[in-house]
């Protein structure tokens, strides 16, 4: 295990950590970082209802980015601790995401987490339909996009205060 | 192997598309070779070694037109997913970038991959900076440190097997790590194993060939179905190691339901399996007396110990009239109309419907299996009937026999129920309950008899081998008359030309689920 590089990438992140979001890091247990991630303000999983602007809207959410033992020639899996209503998030108890850079298939070992918490903003404020793991989620964003926009807003109320 | 023929193929081989490659189907033979069912497809099963002839052949032939040695010509081909004719296409076009892109080229030649100490060097993978570190790079100039590239090409040959086309390292770089690279970076231990996988991509990279699923099975099958004609036909095929498994998705025998109905109906079972799973229980109450009946046989016909009350296992009605013509445990009974107004109601019903056929699909595996168990216990017995009767070992193979048709019976009803799932209703669909029942009644009565005692099997030997040769005959008909109804598929005007010589009452099936 690369703990020089995951060091490395946690100073990067630090330095460059994306809007909204929280690294908490534990020395001792280097290989699992909690995040702590506002909706971005664009999207659907922003806290609505919040009228004071300098509070941030969002709704909050906590995930985990676990390093395997591999790492970094296997990339880190990711799994959301808050439930999301999401095509690209399993609703299941792992809450865990599989596509582009996540996937061993896709991930170079040069790729660093920054790029996947970029990924995974970037998905909150436009989900994959395509490559969902939530096949009925998906449905639901595709063809019942109103429908979509009320369930998800409906589970950050109730689950990502 | 000879490839077989099959007259309906030839009907319908303009619209399956079947390409006259290496090991082309030849019609010269077709007058001399028996006809075949219209669930059945040709295939033709190949052993490893036949295998590594195909490929040498073809790398001897291109070797030949491309005048380059038979190791080159191997890795082009690979590097062209042994699609020969774009190969070569490619290759009488721009020669250098074919050569350049497999790792031949020139470049390759002046400049043989070489380790090399870069000053002020920092890998960009393990964050490693000091001055003696040995590093490597492709053409593409993506340059790592070599324990990291070397753990790279370990990752992706040992964990994702993967031989032929691993892309270089360096982030958004699709360059393929050619061979020359790999031979100086793959470790000794490795080799052997990449090797292995880059004959396996042969197969691979062809259509029409497949490893059997079977585990430690080496055969691959050929057969010409295209990926576009698994919604007309399921492609099952039998391997030399006996296997039965699906062209079209690898799994087991899945006939008559087409692949994209089976992955629908694992699916859903999948997503309602707490719903479901106090069905595939092995106990339930008698319906008469309460008292708890264990099934420890396939056989459905359940007589309660207690109270003598004789009924089906599966609908839990009163078996006397199973045999007769009011049998109708295998048919869903829709509602009227009127009984499901109202939303409650209606997802009630789905999940009855659902539960109907679940409960039969999961009955025939569960019973499948307590078959075989009987069958090996049986196995066991048979020799000690050798002894008291007399009988040859040779004579008490009628039990095998049994046992076969039985596995092989019930494999196909499971699927039956799942394919009776997705059925709109038509005038089709009362012709497959019918041949679905008919099957079924065979198969447990046939059930039944295997249950007997060892002492009466003897005296039941005609008897079962006809119950035997009936149930066979029962699966083909059902088989047959499925595969020709999708055979039609979309196309009415097909039908009408093509299919004249029957007497079965075709049509097409009607589904109730969109499919591809
Ligand atoms: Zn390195
Ligand atoms: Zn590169
Ligand atoms: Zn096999
Ligand atoms: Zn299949
Ligand atoms: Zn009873
Ligand atoms: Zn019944």
């Amino acid at each position: 295990m690369s703990t020089k590089r995951i060091m490395k990438e946690y100073g990067e992140c630090v330095a460059d950590t994306p809007e909204g979001m929280k690294i908490n890091f534990d020395e001792n247990k280097i290989t699992k970082w909690e995040v702590l991630l506002d909706g971005p303000d664009q999207s659907v999983y922003a806290l609505p209802e919040v009228l004071s602007v300098s509070v941030r809207q969002g709704g909050h959410f906590k995930l985990e980015i676990s390093f395997p033992p591999e790492y970094p020639f296997k990339p880190p899996v990711v799994s959301f601790k808050t439930k999301i209503y999401h095509p690209n998030v399993s609703n299941d108890d792992k809450g865990s995401m599989c596509l582009g850079l996540l996937r061993a298939e896709e991930w170079k070992p040069p790729n660093k987490v920054v790029a996947v918490l970029r990924l995974i903003q970037t998905l909150l404020i436009e989900p994959n339909p395509d490559d969902a793991i939530e096949p009925s989620i998906a449905n639901d964003y595709k063809e019942n996009y109103k429908e979509f926009e009320k369930t998800a807003k409906e589970w950050v109320k109730r689950y990502a205060k | 192997m000879l490839p077989l023929f099959h007259p309906l193929m030839q009907r319908l081989d303009s619209d399956f598309d079947i390409d006259q490659d290496d090991v082309g189907f030849e019609s010269q033979d077709k007058d001399i070779i028996p006809a075949k069912h219209a669930y059945e497809v040709d295939f033709t099963v190949y052993s490893p070694e036949e295998i590594q002839g195909h490929q040498d052949k073809q790398i001897a032939e291109v070797s030949n037109i491309l005048g380059q040695p038979p190791e080159a010509t191997a890795i082009l081909l690979r590097h062209a997913r042994w699609n020969k004719e774009r190969l070569i296409d490619q290759y009488m076009e721009k020669t250098d970038e074919v050569l350049e892109r497999a790792g031949l080229g020139d470049t390759a030649d002046a400049h043989p991959p070489r380790l090399e100490r870069i000053p002020g060097f920092v890998c960009d993978i393990c964050c490693e900076d000091d001055a003696d570190l040995d590093t490597f790079a492709m053409i593409c100039g993506h340059r790592f440190c070599v324990d990291c590239y070397k753990q790279y090409l370990q990752t992706k040959i040992k964990n994702e097997g993967e031989a032929a086309r691993i892309r270089c390292p360096g982030d958004g770089c699709n360059r393929i790590v050619d061979s020359k690279s790999l031979d100086l970076l793959v470790s000794a231990n490795l080799k052997d194993r990449y090797q292995e996988l880059l004959t396996r991509t042969y197969v691979d990279d062809k259509d029409h060939l497949r490893w059997c699923p079977a585990p430690n099975c080496v055969y691959a099958v050929d057969c010409r179905i295209k990926d576009k004609d698994l919604m007309r036909i399921v492609p099952t095929v039998h391997c030399e190691c006996s296997h039965f498994f699906c062209f079209g998705c690898s799994l087991n025998d899945h006939q008559p339901a087409p692949c994209s109905l089976v992955k629908k109906w694992l699916k859903k079972c999948e997503d309602d399996s707490e719903t479901a799973n106090w069905i595939s229980a092995n106990t339930k109450e008698c319906p008469k007396c309460h008292s708890t009946i264990e099934k420890n046989g396939g056989c459905n016909h359940m007589t309660c110990r207690k109270c003598r009350n004789e009924f089906c296992w599966m609908c839990m009605g009163v078996w006397s009239e199973h045999g007769t013509s009011w049998y109708n445990c295998n048919r869903f009974e829709e509602k009227s109309g009127h009984e499901a107004r109202d939303a409650q109601a209606r997802s009630r019903q789905s999940l009855e419907r659902y539960l109907h056929y679940y409960n039969r699909y999961a009955n025939h595996e569960q019973s499948a299996k307590l078959d075989k168990d009987i069958f090996l216990k049986t196995e066991k017995k048979m020799t000690q009937l050798q002894n008291t009767t007399g009988m040859s070992w040779i004579e008490v193979q009628f039990l095998d026999s049994a046992s076969q048709a039985l596995q092989q019976c019930r494999q196909t009803l499971k699927w039956t129920y799942a394919f009776a799932y997705y059925l709109a209703r038509n005038n089709l669909t009362e012709i497959f309950e019918d041949n679905q029942k008919d099957l079924e009644m065979a198969v447990e009565n046939l059930s039944e008899m295997f249950e007997k005692p060892i002492d009466q099997l003897q005296g039941l030997k005609v008897e079962m081998m006809d119950k035997t040769a009936y149930c066979t005959k029962r699966r083909i008909i059902l088989l047959d008359d499925t595969a020709q109804n999708l055979k039609e598929g979309k196309s009415l005007v097909r039908s009408l030309v093509l299919v004249t010589c029957t007497n079965q009452p075709l049509g097409q099936w009607k589904f109730n689920v969109t499919l591809p």
